[in-house]
């Protein structure tokens, strides 16, 4: 070699270099508001939240679960290795192995990245990821041929002056890909910025296996409300958007980016980073938000987000089903980041779109949304002979009614679930008009002041009561009640110890307990729709099925089913602001249906219910699991 | 809009007619609509009464940083205060709903009002259009959708008809923020209205309406049309002598005067 010192000069620079870019990129996040993170326990736990948790993600994709592991794992052994071996000189053969070694796993996995970028899948942003590849092969080409004198295959000093001029060239160009881009917002960006989100994740509680999917209170009151600027978000959300590997997993999930509605979460978190960054979307390589040109959003750290960077109608189309939260494989949340800059919209604009704003003050005035009169609430109920809790002052379930009272399509459902449980002889209470909106639209459509107000007179009431569990149909005021009442309970430990159920698993558990005789089910071929704030919010799969089991029936799967499955349209107050699109996501939800070949579609939300009735006929019949099971019953004569 | 006049919406503390809660006011929150139109953040909001009341807030959260209470016990007469308010205050135009949603809900506000303070009363107003040079274009709110357009010499009074634009939606945060003004007003005591029991009211039986349309256009008329008085004329000829006439003719043959 020729400049011994070239090789060892140009990494420390480069090194050095990314430092600076490392710690300038660290003020952007610190620009954002403070938020109790445990510093040293995140770090600590940072490797196996990759290895583990993210992973487990990445892994839905075993080709590029396979192709990161040897292009990452590899990169960053060989990293390592490439800074003592060549920065350092340390003269050991060992070393110089285990860097070839490294080497060669980085290439491998580089070619098979360069394989996926010949022909990208449309989610898949380009612009410079597709440089990424070719960088990745070069840095593992060049360092294998530098390092093959130190290992003693290839004697010291080979190769005439241009080897080294063109290795020279390709140390530089890998390494700015490498290292200098890294913190400098490059492609590589996402390995420095992710393995600090892991560490400083906002909800550690999402790792190792747990579920945090409850929004965060907004605190009232103060100056402002919700985000207004990318610096109103804490410091470890503007991080997680700085984690993003634009792989699109989300875009192809979303429902309302399916549905034509200008929302495509990853350019959501794209542009956030363009926000607190500052400058324009005009480098952005990915799937516009549909309908909507790429280049003319501009944003700034202390610029309004709605004021030139997001439409607010972006944020009004997410119907917060979290399915783009569940398939990020670098855990990134949307839907916290949706809802915080709703509730700038909402509590400090003024500014929910179409009947947002009616609702709102119908809740407020009424406590349901649509403005009905209190003392209506129980009117559903006239002929069910249900005690009240206002009587009885204990039971053993307590019946959570939510505003399906005043639907009478919800209606059907209500009463054929009071139907099973006085079939298997449950000791069970309502509320009758002392229940309350639960408060999960408003939260949704950012008015988090109403939330706060129901969930705290809803608590007060429960608190009057005794009663071992919760019961409700509605997935909506389930997940309020089990998620997010925590929150405003610790005075009143009004459900401390209260077991909050949906009526699928309360239901699933009766049958197990032989205390329901059911009939087989001969209605033909079933498949089920999993709600949103069921499955993904929290976790409850199987007794649904089980329950149809129970039935003889063997569920048609749809190809989107579970975790992966595919809302309604009718989550996070969609169906009110209602933005246009080219589809609508119930019809779309209905084709999945209609291609298992079901003649049923089976449903444990009354809101499902009613966007998939929604759908024109002919279409499979929609009913929810209570009210098939209740058709089902076998009932005692008396 | 000339910055020099003084636009002030007065408002009162509504009643939702499902659940009988303290609301915004449907009409004062077009009046404080409408009031914003003409003279944005420099609108006079104004409640007689309790300044505690939260439901105030919620007119502020339209987007407004201040708004002023008169300080009032209940049952105390408000006309004295306002109508001092407004004098000493120098109100070009003053904007309020037709009617209250509770209390006595007279809908005798308004006019009291103008005939203490000598001013002009718009009745029912769609929009106002412009205030330029001590005048105003007002387009007042008639059934079926019609209008009609006057030009009135400030100041004036002007109740808001449901046919003006909706209230916009009130925020929270503006609106716990907003500072009130309270300013404590001589209170005149309302011994009669002290003095009446107030009982809900039961919604009167309803006369079955036998619609004889054959056609739709005209079921639609009736289900949607406000009740037009049989009798009366439009006089849009004449000399105002002569409407004059007409009107006083009027007033006597209904025993209005005498």
């Amino acid at each position: 070699m020729m400049f011994d010192w070239l090789t060892p000069t140009l990494i420390a620079v480069l090194l050095v270099l990314a430092g600076i870019g490392a710690v300038r990129r660290m003020n952007l996040w610190r620009a954002g508001q403070a938020d109790k993170v445990d510093l040293i326990a995140g770090l600590m736990a940072m490797p196996k939240r990759y290895l583990h948790d993210l992973h487990h993600v990445v892994e839905r994709d075993k080709y590029i679960s396979r192709t990161h592991v040897a292009t990452g794992g590899g990169f960053v052994l060989a990293m390592l290795l490439v800074v003592f071996v060549h920065l350092f000189g340390v003269d050991s053969k060992v070393l110089a192995w285990l860097l070839l070694a490294a080497l060669v796993m980085m290439f491998y996995g580089a070619v098979f990245v360069f394989k996926r970028r010949l022909n990208p899948p449309s989610r898949l942003s380009k612009g410079p990821w597709m440089r990424l590849p070719k960088s990745l092969l070069t840095f593992s080409i060049t360092f294998f041929v530098l390092t093959l004198p130190a290992a003693g295959v290839l004697p010291e000093g080979f190769g005439g002056g241009l080897l080294t001029v063109v290795l020279s060239f390709c140390i530089l160009a890998s390494l700015v890909e490498m290292l200098f881009g890294m913190t400098w917002g490059g492609p590589m960006k996402h390995a420095f910025a992710g393995a600090l989100h892991l560490a400083f994740h906002r909800r550690p509680e999402r790792f190792g296996g747990g579920r945090s999917t409850g929004l965060k209170a907004a605190v009232l009151g103060e100056t402002s409300h919700g985000v207004a600027k990318p610096t109103d978000f804490k410091w470890n959300q503007l991080l997680g958007f700085d984690a993003c590997v634009q792989c699109g997993r989300c875009e192809a999930v979303c429902p309302a980016f399916a549905a034509g509605q200008p929302l495509n979460p990853k350019k959501l978190i794209q542009d956030m980073v363009v926000g607190f960054a500052g400058g324009t979307d005009e480098k952005y390589a990915g799937s516009p938000y549909p309908n909507v040109e790429v280049g003319n959003a501009k944003g700034g750290p202390d610029q309004i987000i709605t004021d030139g960077l997001i439409h607010p109608d972006t944020l009004w189309s997410c119907t917060t089903c979290r399915a783009c939260v569940e398939e990020c494989p670098m855990m990134i949340e949307h839907v916290d980041a949706i809802v915080d800059m709703r509730r700038f919209l909402t509590l400090e604009k003024g500014d929910t779109p179409n009947k947002g704003a009616q609702v709102l003050e119908n809740i407020i005035a009424t406590d349901n949304p649509n403005g009905f009169s209190p003392s209506s609430r129980t009117h559903w109920a006239a002929d069910q002979n249900l005690n009240l809790m206002k009587d009885v002052q204990q039971a053993d379930v307590l019946f959570w009614v939510s505003d399906g009272a005043f639907d009478m399509r919800s209606q059907r459902i209500l009463r054929a679930f009071v139907k099973l449980l006085k079939a298997a002889n449950v000791d069970v209470a309502i509320l009758g008009d002392e229940e309350l909106d639960s408060g999960d639209v408003a939260r949704r459509l950012g008015d988090d002041a109403t939330f706060q107000n129901l969930a705290k007179r809803n608590l007060a009431i429960l608190s009057q009561y005794r009663f071992k569990t919760i019961v409700t149909t509605d997935p909506h005021a389930f997940h309020c009640l089990r998620n997010e009442y925590a929150d405003f309970d610790s005075d009143l430990n009004a459900l401390a110890s209260v077991e909050v159920l949906h009526h699928t698993t309360f239901l699933n558990r009766l049958v197990q307990e032989g205390r329901l005789q059911l009939d087989t089910f001969k209605g033909g071929k079933v498949t089920y729709h999993d709600p949103c704030y069921l499955g993904r919010y929290n976790g409850e799969y199987d007794a649904p099925r089980e329950l149809l089991a129970s039935l003889g029936i063997d569920v048609a799967e749809m190809e989107r089913s579970g975790y992966r499955s595919r809302c309604c349209g009718g989550g996070g107050g969609a169906p009110i602001t209602d933005i246009p699109g080219e589809r609508r996501i119930a019809d779309m939800r209905m084709e999945d249906v209609v291609s298992t070949g079901a003649e049923l579609v089976a449903v444990g939300c009354q809101q499902c219910t009613a966007m998939l009735e929604g759908v024109v006929e002919p279409r499979p019949v929609v009913k929810d699991i209570a009210e098939i099971l209740a058709g089902q019953l076998i009932e005692e004569a008396h | 809009m000339q910055p020099s006049v003084n636009v002030v919406s007065l408002v009162s503390v509504g009643r939702h007619p499902q659940s009988d809660r303290s609301r915004r006011a449907d009409q004062d929150a077009r009046a404080v609509e409408l009031g914003l139109k003409l003279a944005g953040k420099n609108l006079t909001l104004v409640h007689a009464g309790d300044p505690e009341n939260p439901v105030l807030r919620q007119y502020a959260g339209m987007g407004l940083d201040a708004f002023t209470v008169l300080r009032q016990k209940s049952y105390s007469d408000v006309l004295p205060i306002i109508g001092n308010f407004l004098t000493e205050n120098n109100a070009h135009v003053v904007l309020m709903g037709i009617r209250a949603e509770s209390g006595e809900s007279s809908g005798m506000l308004p006019y009291l009002l103008a005939e203490k303070l000598g001013w002009p009363l718009l009745s029912r107003v769609a929009d106002i259009l412009h205030v330029e040079n001590g005048k105003a274009d007002v387009l007042l709110a008639l059934p079926r959708g019609q209008r009609r357009a006057v030009t009135v010499s400030l100041p004036f009074i002007a109740t808001v008809d449901n046919a003006a634009k909706d209230a916009r939606q009130s925020a929270y945060g503006p609106g716990i923020r907003a500072s009130i003004t309270v300013l404590d007003a001589e209170q005149t005591a309302d011994n009669m209205a002290a003095s009446w029991a107030i009982s809900p009211a039961k919604p009167r039986a309803k006369r079955m309406k036998v619609v004889k349309a054959k056609n739709a256009a005209d079921r639609f008329k009736a289900a949607t049309a406000k009740p037009v008085g049989g009798g009366g004329n439009v006089l849009k000829q004449g000399t105002p002598a002569e409407k004059a006439q007409a009107i006083f003719d009027l007033l006597l043959e209904e025993k209005v005067i005498r």
